[in-house]
């Protein structure tokens, strides 16, 4: 019986349809349906099964965003009942993500937030041209495991060294992983600044996050 | 809504004028040289006057045989399923055909061709969409000539369900390849009613029509199996050095030939086609590639168009010996001037070497430009209530259409998406992938389209009837066994 709502969600999933996932939450909540339950057997799967056809070539972005929504949409109704309950579900890392200073690019850094979102990390994306004090503030409020650094500029991408620089001046470097992304990274680049990890796309992203949190 | 199909057009409509009413005025001096007695009998008794075998062919006769043939018909696949359209602006693309060397793609030699390079050939063009039918692609070198056309003829229908542009070597094989392909439609009244294969039929150039090219036009009308010009004036050698002359000496070919056709029976299928070339001065080469081929090939095709005809070309080949940057470019070009053109059928994608050297590889590489010109002959479409407004609900500034539903369910629509032959990865992506150029990428393609390749779901006892008849006819030639395909 769950197992077929289940299924139904991971489908929701798959299609991007945030109206049926939301639809199916409602559904799962009247049925008394342990909420945590929904998300890890029900709409995981299908971020997971869109990630994989997407890494294969058989899905595209908007495939892929549209799941990323869809699964968000799930969450956000899903996020009362489990109030109710006193349940948290166990995130796999917080996530400080933004588009450095001066940069004011938005499509992959979203992206990424997405995904790694949609994959169960807590992702606070501070939005574009955001000056490091700003990410480091973020970082120590919210205790973040992870900082997502985008940068589509040359000349930009010399900020995700200063807010590294300024991590590790505050003595946080240790305690938080730090990636870096966008079009001029190369991994060079990356080794340079002393970075944790860099992707490709947002797929690779989340591969990449799980591995830095341990989750991999 | 539909879309403005792009159209070139390179002709006045004085110029089309011109270029008939002088290929009139060719056909009565110096008249057509017809080496056939049965065609020249045929042209006499429809009050042409004869002088040996020179034929002066008064108008009258061609506006009668224009009259009768069809302006459209189509070719079927092997279920009986209309694939091909003959007529109006429809535009198919077809593997070049009649190679005689294949690119060998790890040594980059041109070797001699057989039929398991055939068999290759005609497996990679089934599995691309792109290509509406197949070609008898290359000769088999180790099979007899007395049988090469009907060998290459049974490898396709072996191997391939989509209709066959294919031709014949001999009067007496022609028969014989009517029976292979009626053994598909279930008998010879069924197989002209759908047809699944066209036959290429060659004037001499200049202005000869031999007595194997009338004598395979005449048996094509009779049988109704539709017949294609294959006209072949060679700009500054075997035909005068303009443009312009080279297409009324087409013009002059090409109607002869269906008065023949005509006579022998009217209302039989029959396109306006071929294969010119202009003469490469340096050289003495026939370049396929060169632009003012493909300038002749366009012009030609809308002296056909204003006849009301079918058309055909030669384009999207190359004159370059390995799938290099030329291969890429005159291929590209020349096919996209086909398309635009407006031509039924485009033969030539997978060509190399003046048409002598075909290449699974470059097939591959040409079905992406040939994908390319397909999209923008479908054009810019209105797909959306308003083109922009509403498309902007909610956005508020931000780069976000990604995330909207209509994204979805319009880009595969809006954009063509093309195999992995085609490199769009940023340079880290496609370093990791091995640095590949377009030739390591096409090979990679091909391989996988070969191991994804499924034979067609014959009853069994056609490819038995199919075979027996193929083995009988080696025997006669002298063969103990059918060569291997493997």
């Amino acid at each position: 019986m769950n197992e077929e709502l289940f299924q139904k969600m991971a489908q929701s999933v798959l299609d991007g349809d945030s109206d049926a996932a939301i639809a199916l939450a409602k559904q799962a909540i009247e049925a008394g349906i342990d909420p945590l339950e929904a998300i890890t057997q029900g709409y995981v799967n299908g971020v997971n099964q869109v990630g994989q056809s997407f890494a294969s070539g058989e899905a595209f972005l908007p495939e892929l965003v549209m799941a990323g929504e869809a699964m968000k949409a799930a969450v956000s109704t899903l996020e009362p009942e489990m109030q109710k309950r006193g349940v948290k579900r166990t995130m796999l890392g917080k996530v400080v993500l933004a588009t450095v200073e001066g940069d004011i690019h938005e499509i992959g850094k979203s992206l990424v937030g997405t995904m790694l979102s949609a994959s169960g990390f807590q992702v606070y994306d501070l939005g574009v041209d955001v000056p490091a004090s700003k990410i480091i503030a973020k970082v120590q409020e919210v205790d973040a495991d992870i900082v997502g650094l985008s940068a589509l500029l040359t000349t930009t991408m010399v900020k995700q060294r200063e807010v590294i620089i300024e991590l590790d001046k505050l003595g946080l470097r240790r305690k938080v992983k730090v990636m870096v992304g966008g079009a001029p990274v190369t991994r060079d680049w990356v080794q340079k600044i002393e970075a944790d990890g860099t992707s490709e796309d947002a797929i690779g992203a989340v591969g990449v996050a799980k591995s830095l949190v341990g989750a991999a | 809504m539909t879309a403005i199909q792009p159209r070139l057009e390179l002709l006045t409509y004085d110029l089309i004028a011109r270029i008939l009413d002088e290929a009139f005025q060719l056909m009565q001096k110096p008249g057509i040289k017809v080496q056939s007695v049965e065609a020249g009998d045929l042209l006499v008794k429809a009050g042409a006057t004869a002088e040996g075998d020179v034929v002066r062919i008064p108008e009258k006769i061609i506006r009668k045989a224009l009259d009768t043939v069809p302006a459209e018909f189509h070719l079927y696949d092997r279920d009986g399923n209309p694939k091909v359209h003959y007529g109006g602006n429809s535009v198919h693309f077809d593997p070049g055909s009649s190679g005689v060397h294949v690119l060998d793609p790890e040594t980059l030699e041109h070797k001699t061709s057989y039929a398991p390079d055939l068999v290759r050939l005609v497996k990679v063009a089934e599995m691309l969409p792109q290509y509406d039918a197949q070609s008898t692609a290359i000769v088999c070198n180790e099979v007899p000539k007395a049988i090469g056309d009907l060998y290459r003829l049974y490898i396709v229908l072996l191997f391939s369900k989509k209709p066959i542009v294919t031709g014949s070597f001999s009067l007496q094989t022609l028969d014989i390849m009517f029976d292979m392909l009626a053994i598909f439609s279930g008998s010879r009244k069924a197989l002209s009613d759908k047809p699944q294969a066209v036959f290429d039929v060659c004037p001499s150039p200049p202005l000869i029509w031999s007595d194997f090219g009338a004598g395979n036009l005449i048996d094509l009308a009779r049988a109704r199996i539709p017949a294609e010009l294959i006209s072949m004036p060679l700009a500054g050698a075997a035909a005068p050095v303009t443009l312009l002359g080279s297409v009324v000496q087409h013009a002059a070919e090409s109607l002869s030939g269906i008065a023949i056709h005509q006579l022998a029976n009217p209302g039989a299928p029959i396109v306006w086609g071929g294969a010119p070339a202009i003469f490469d001065m340096r050289h003495g080469t026939t370049p396929m590639g060169a632009i003012e081929t493909a300038m002749i090939d366009a012009a030609y095709a809308q002296v056909g168009k204003s006849l009301n005809l079918p058309t055909h070309a030669y384009l999207g080949a190359s004159d370059a010996k390995i799938v290099d940057a030329q291969a890429g470019l005159e291929s590209g070009v020349s096919a996209l001037v086909g398309a635009l053109a407006g031509i039924n059928m485009i033969s030539g994608a997978g060509m190399l070497d003046f048409l002598a050297c075909q290449s699974p590889e470059k097939l591959v590489v040409d079905a992406e430009g040939i994908a390319m010109a397909q999209r923008l002959l479908a054009g810019i479409e209105v797909r959306t209530e308003t083109l922009a407004t509403a498309l902007f609900e909610g956005i508020n500034f931000k780069g976000d259409f990604l995330k909207q539903r209509i994204t979805r369910e319009l880009f595969s629509k809006e954009q063509y998406l093309p195999s992995g032959v085609i490199d769009r990865e940023s340079i880290r992506g496609w370093q990791a992938s091995g640095s590949l150029d377009t030739f390591a990428r096409a090979k990679i393609r091909t391989d996988e389209l070969l191991a994804a390749y499924k034979r067609p779901d014959y009853a069994p006892e056609q490819v038995h009837e199919l075979q027996k008849m193929v083995e009988n006819l080696a025997h006669k030639t002298g063969m103990d066994t059918l060569p291997s395909l493997e």
